[in-house]
């Protein structure tokens, strides 16, 4: 059997090994999560390393190797050399990274999470104005793709139909009078409709209008989707406070 | 594996970057087995690098006095400052003999996934040494990886309109290349970096 293989995915971080090596974690296609070893990377001259580069999309030859895949070839599929070049953006997809690279399994194909990150990724690339609502709204959307939707349209916990004005972390989104305990906070329609946003899978191009739009409602949303994330994925994801919020708004979500 | 001092040589050695187990055993081995004047002067040269080597107060690069030798030197124009992540990147630089200006060592570069932002670097001291005055430009010689791009964005933004001129090292083809074996990434760059013939 041939200990080599090819395989498409994105590179979610690079370290330094040893002398002029560097590891290179990828989120592939066939086998999900992966960490490989590009040989000679960090030299100048060589022909990997700058494919190799964090937040590409790209085709790789990859190597059996002991410890490491070892990288043979890399082909540049999508560079999203823009998420390099600006410090926003690369704090925005370190956040989408950070993410992924808690989530995903080695060895273990996701096609959700694979789709999910390669649209934020090229999202993030048009360079936004507004970077932060990405990262909330891909927050909600990758714990949907890991078994934890925010519901927004009924109450989370008994199913009565909504609109409810009770937002919790815990419960998983809208929560009805009866359902939502002390200290849960009620919130106006509008941070409703900013997490419904958020949330809804597909509409990266809404996500634009509601920064702009939405204001003290998205900020808001924003800080519930961190908790959200944060709870659910049962992480602190410190690249999200590398990312530039708006200025202060609304008190957090945080229940 | 081995007995007593061997053994904690080979443990020793081994924790040092870029040197495996197979590595250590050999430079153990070569020390028990060289001159023992030669083993001791190692010795001592490490000693006196942890007493004597500290950080210079000024740019942040390796010195052996408060301030280092290129800090110290009043031939170097100290209005132009090349800012680099490390002070190992110093010494390539001062290779070249090309650049006789002044440096900074961040300290590394913006990393959100380790927790470096802004504040875990020598950004506040940059700022500074610019407020200061005298300085007419500062460049960003940053390493060409995702990293450093963005630590190198980061820091023209932070000093737009503080007064110096902020500059890029260019980055493209390597010396002594065939241009097919650049890869596609290098090539935008140096046709992005082209200048007049």
């Amino acid at each position: 059997m041939s200990r080599s293989y090819r395989d498409r995915g994105v590179v979610l971080r690079t370290q330094r090994l040893g002398e002029a090596d560097r590891i290179v974690t990828l989120l592939l296609e066939g086998r999900g999560l992966t960490r490989t070893a590009a040989k000679g990377a960090r030299r100048p001259g060589s022909r990997i390393g700058a494919r190799l580069e964090p937040f590409a999309v790209v085709d790789v030859e990859l190597h059996r190797g002991r410890t490491f895949e070892v990288v043979r070839q890399v082909e540049t599929v999508e560079a999203n050399a823009a998420l390099r070049a600006d410090d926003r953006l690369w704090a925005a997809a370190s956040v989408l990274a950070e993410v992924v690279l808690h989530v995903a399994v080695e060895g273990e194909r996701d096609h959700g999470l694979q789709r999910l990150l390669r649209a934020g990724l090229a999202a993030l690339a048009t360079a936004p104005a507004e970077p932060d609502v990405f990262v909330d709204a891909f927050l909600l959307r990758a714990a949907s793709a890991v078994g934890f939707p925010v519901r927004t349209g009924s109450c989370a916990r008994c199913d009565a139909p909504g609109p409810h004005a009770h937002l919790s972390v815990v419960g998983g989104g809208t929560l009805c009078g009866d359902c939502a305990g002390e200290g849960t906070q009620r919130v106006g329609a509008g941070v409703v409709a900013a997490v419904r946003t958020l949330a809804d899978d597909g509409a990266w191009q809404a996500l634009p209008g509601l920064a702009r739009e939405a204001g003290p409602d998205r900020v808001r949303a924003g800080s519930y989707a961190r908790a959200y994330a944060e709870h659910h994925l049962d992480r602190r994801l410190r690249s999200y406070d590398a990312v530039e919020r708006p200025g202060p708004g609304s008190p957090e979500v945080r229940e | 594996m081995y007995e007593g001092a061997l053994q904690s040589l080979v443990d020793e050695l081994g924790r040092l970057p870029g040197v495996g187990p197979k590595s250590a055993q050999r430079i153990a081995f070569h020390l028990v087995a060289g001159e023992d004047a030669d083993a001791r002067r190692l010795a001592a040269t490490i000693v006196r690098v942890r007493e004597t080597v500290t950080t210079c107060t000024r740019c942040f690069s390796v010195a052996e006095q408060p301030l280092c030798r290129v800090c110290r030197d009043e031939r170097r124009d100290h209005g132009l400052i090349c800012v680099v992540e490390e002070a190992r990147d110093v010494f390539a630089i001062e290779r070249t003999r090309d650049f006789a200006g002044a440096y900074h060592v961040l300290g590394g570069a913006l990393s959100p996934l380790d927790g470096v932002g802004p504040d875990e670097l020598r950004v506040a001291e940059l700022e500074a040494r610019v407020a200061e005055g005298g300085v007419h430009e500062v460049i960003l010689a940053m390493n060409t990886n995702g990293a450093g791009e963005a630590t190198a964005a980061f820091l023209s933004r932070r000093l737009a309109g503080t007064g110096p001129r902020v500059t890029r090292l260019a980055s493209g083809l390597p010396a002594g290349g065939d241009l097919d074996y650049a890869d596609e990434v290098t090539l935008s760059r140096a046709f992005a970096g082209r200048r007049e013939a």
